[in-house]
C-alpha cells in the first residue's frame, strides 16, 4: 500500500528559521527517509513552497481564480497531482480541464524542490 | 531547556497578531506589550504542560487580555490572581475565540500595528527600530547591535519613538478602502526600509545586518498573508526575495562589495529566487503593475541570467522605462544608463546621464557608473575624478573599497607596461 504522508507545521515559525536551522531539521529527517529510499520504498519527497506563493481555482459553473491557500475546512484532501507547466497560467488551465464539471477546489502550490525516490532532482 | 526550545518560534510568530489584537483592546502600546509578555510567561508555564494550543495568537490575546483584567480587578478589590491550574481550563474558550478570530479579523489590527510605525513624523531609522521591537520582537540589545548603536542609545530612540506615536491620534475602527490601501503603502515602503537598512549596511558591517534582511522577508510574507490578492504586496515580497538571494554572493571574504556581474551566481540563493519568481507571475496575472512589481521584475531578469551575459539588457531597458513612467526619478534614469550602455555603449549611456548631475550631485552612485561610462571610453582622467568624488560620498567602507578598486584599475592601465 501507498501512504502519502502531509505535513503541517506553523509556516510563520518553519519559513523564517535560519537556514542551518532548517539544514538541521532536513539532515535528521533524513535520517529515516534516506535508508527508505535506498530500499526503493520512497516514491517521492515534495517540498512546497509558502501558502504566500499559492493561487485557488474554485470551480463550478463560473470557475474562480483567487490568490492564496485554500481556506476552507468543509472539504477536505483528497488528492495531489504533481505537474510541470511551463507557468502558472498553464497550471490554472490544466486544473480547470481536469476539474471540469466537478465542484472540485484545486490548490496550485509552485514546488520548491521535488526529489523522485527521495534523490535530489 | 530543549524541551521548551519549540515555543519560542511560535510566541514569535504569533505576536504580531497577538499584539495587534491587544492594542486594539487596550489602545496602549505599552499595555499591549506588557499584557503580551505576561501571556508569554504563562505560556512557558502552561504549554509545556498541556501542550501547544490549537491557535497560539488566540490563546496569548485571551490569556493577555485577562491578565490585564485581573491586574485592574485586583488593583480595585485586591483579589488574587488566578492561578495556572485555572489557565489550563482554557481549551474551550480558546476554540470559540479562535473561531472568531479568523484570518480577516487579525488582518486590520496587524495591520494599524504595523501602520504606527509608520507614523510620518517618525524618521526613519525610528521607523525601523520601532518595528523591529514592537512588531518583530527583536530585543533592544539585538537592534541597538544592527544599527551599531548602544543599547541605552538604541532603548531612548524608541522609548521617544513611542510616545511619540503614543500622543498621535491612531483611529481604532476598522479602515475603510481607501483608508487601508493608504496603510499598505505606508507599511509597504517601511518593510522595505527595513531591507534596505539591512542591504545597504550604511556603515556596518554586513553579517551583523542579514538579520535585517530576514525580518523584512519574515514582515512582508506576513503582510501578504493576510493581504493575498495585493499584486504590490506580491511585488515587494517577490523584490526583498530576490535581492536577498544574493546575499551570499555580495562581498567577498574581506567585506568588499563584488558586482552583479561578477558574482558567483552558484552561491545565490536558488530557493529564494524561485519563491521571488513565482510570485512575480502570480502578481502579473492583475495586470495592475506598480513600482514594486517591476523593481521585482527587474530583480528577476538578472536571477534568471544563468552568466552575465546572459542577461536580457533590453527587457531591463523596457522595465526601467516603465518604471520611469510611473515614478519618474533621476536615480530611475541613472539605473536605465546602464542598461542602455549594455544595448548601445557606454556613448549613449553617458549622454542619458549628462543631464542629471545636478539632480545627483551628492549621490554616489551616480559617480561611481559615470567614472565607469567614461572608463569604457578611455578618458581615463575624467573617470579619475568622477571616482574620486565616488569615494568622498561613499556611505560604507565597502562601497569605497569598491570604488577604489576601479581606481586602481585605472592607475594601473596608464602606467607604461
Amino acid at each position: 500500500m501507498l501512504y502519502a504522508l502531509l505535513c503541517y507545521h506553523d509556516e510563520a515559525a518553519v519559513t523564517s528559521r535560519p537556514k542551518e536551522e532548517d539544514d538541521a531539521v532536513i539532515a535528521k529527517r533524513r535520517k529515516v527517509t534516506d535508508p527508505l529510499a535506498a530500499s526503493g520504498k520512497l516514491a517521492a519527497v515534495i517540498r512546497l513552497m509558502p501558502t504566500t506563493a499559492a493561487t485557488t481555482v474554485r470551480m463550478g459553473r463560473d470557475p474562480v481564480v483567487l490568490d492564496g491557500p485554500f481556506a476552507e475546512t468543509k472539504e477536505a484532501l483528497l488528492g495531489v497531482y504533481v505537474v510541470d507547466c511551463p507557468s502558472l497560467e498553464h497550471a490554472i488551465e490544466l486544473a480547470r480541464q481536469i476539474g471540469r464539471e466537478e465542484k472540485v477546489v484545486f490548490e496550485i502550490r509552485p514546488v520548491r524542490r521535488f526529489e523522485p525516490q527521495g534523490k535530489t532532482a | 531547556m530543549s524541551e521548551i526550545a519549540w515555543i519560542d518560534p511560535l510566541l514569535r510568530s504569533a505576536r504580531p497578531q497577538a499584539i495587534g489584537a491587544l492594542l486594539r483592546y487596550f489602545r496602549d502600546l505599552d499595555q499591549a506589550e506588557e499584557a503580551f509578555q505576561e501571556a508569554c510567561l504563562r505560556a512557558l508555564r502552561n504549554w509545556p504542560v498541556n501542550g501547544p494550543p490549537r491557535d497560539p495568537a488566540a490563546w496569548l490575546i485571551l490569556v493577555g487580555r485577562n491578565v490585564a483584567l485581573d491586574d485592574v480587578r485586583r488593583r480595585s478589590r485586591s483579589e488574587p490572581l488566578p492561578d495556572d491550574a485555572e489557565l489550563s481550563d482554557l481549551g474551550d474558550a480558546e476554540a470559540d475565540i479562535a473561531e472568531r478570530l479568523d484570518n480577516s479579523h487579525y488582518r486590520d489590527d496587524v495591520l494599524r500595528l504595523l501602520f504606527i510605525c509608520c507614523h510620518p513624523d517618525l524618521p526613519a531609522v525610528q521607523q525601523i527600530a520601532l518595528a523591529l521591537r514592537v512588531v518583530s520582537g527583536l530585543s533592544v540589545k539585538e537592534i541597538a547591535r544592527a544599527f551599531l548603536v548602544s543599547e541605552a542609545a538604541m532603548e531612548q530612540r524608541i522609548t521617544r519613538a513611542k510616545s511619540r506615536v503614543a500622543c498621535a491620534e491612531i483611529p481604532f475602527e476598522a479602515p475603510g478602502a481607501v483608508e487601508r490601501a493608504e496603510r499598505l503603502a505606508a507599511v509597504a515602503a517601511m518593510i522595505y526600509l527595513v531591507f534596505n537598512e539591512g542591504y545597504s549596511a550604511s556603515g556596518g558591517t554586513v553579517h551583523v545586518r542579514l538579520p535585517l534582511c530576514e525580518e523584512a522577508i519574515r514582515l512582508s510574507r506576513l503582510l501578504l498573508g493576510l493581504f493575498p490578492s495585493e499584486p504590490e504586496i506580491m511585488g515587494l515580497t517577490a523584490l526583498i526575495l530576490l535581492q536577498h538571494a544574493r546575499a551570499p554572493a555580495r562581498l567577498d571574504a574581506d567585506g568588499a562589495i563584488i558586482l552583479l556581474e561578477d558574482q558567483d551566481r552558484d552561491r545565490w540563493n536558488r530557493d529564494m529566487i524561485a519563491e521571488g519568481l513565482a510570485l512575480i507571475e502570480k502578481a502579473l496575472r492583475h495586470r495592475r503593475p506598480g513600482p514594486y512589481q517591476i523593481q521585482a521584475a527587474l530583480a528577476g531578469v538578472h536571477a534568471q541570467a544563468a552568466r552575465p551575459e546572459d542577461t536580457d539588457w533590453s527587457e531591463i531597458d523596457q522595465l526601467y522605462a516603465s518604471l520611469e513612467r510611473l515614478q519618474p526619478s533621476p536615480v530611475v534614469t541613472l539605473n536605465r544608463a546602464v542598461a542602455v550602455s549594455k544595448l548601445h555603449g557606454p556613448q549613449a549611456a553617458l549622454a542619458m546621464i549628462e543631464p542629471l548631475a545636478e539632480p545627483l550631485g551628492g549621490y554616489f552612485h551616480f559617480f561611481g557608473v559615470k567614472g565607469g561610462l567614461l572608463m569604457q571610453l578611455g578618458r581615463a582622467e575624467e573617470a579619475r575624478l568622477a571616482f574620486d568624488q565616488a569615494i568622498a560620498l561613499a556611505h560604507t567602507p565597502a562601497e569605497a573599497a569598491h570604488i577604489r578598486l576601479h581606481l586602481d584599475r585605472l592607475i594601473k592601465e596608464s602606467q607604461p607596461a
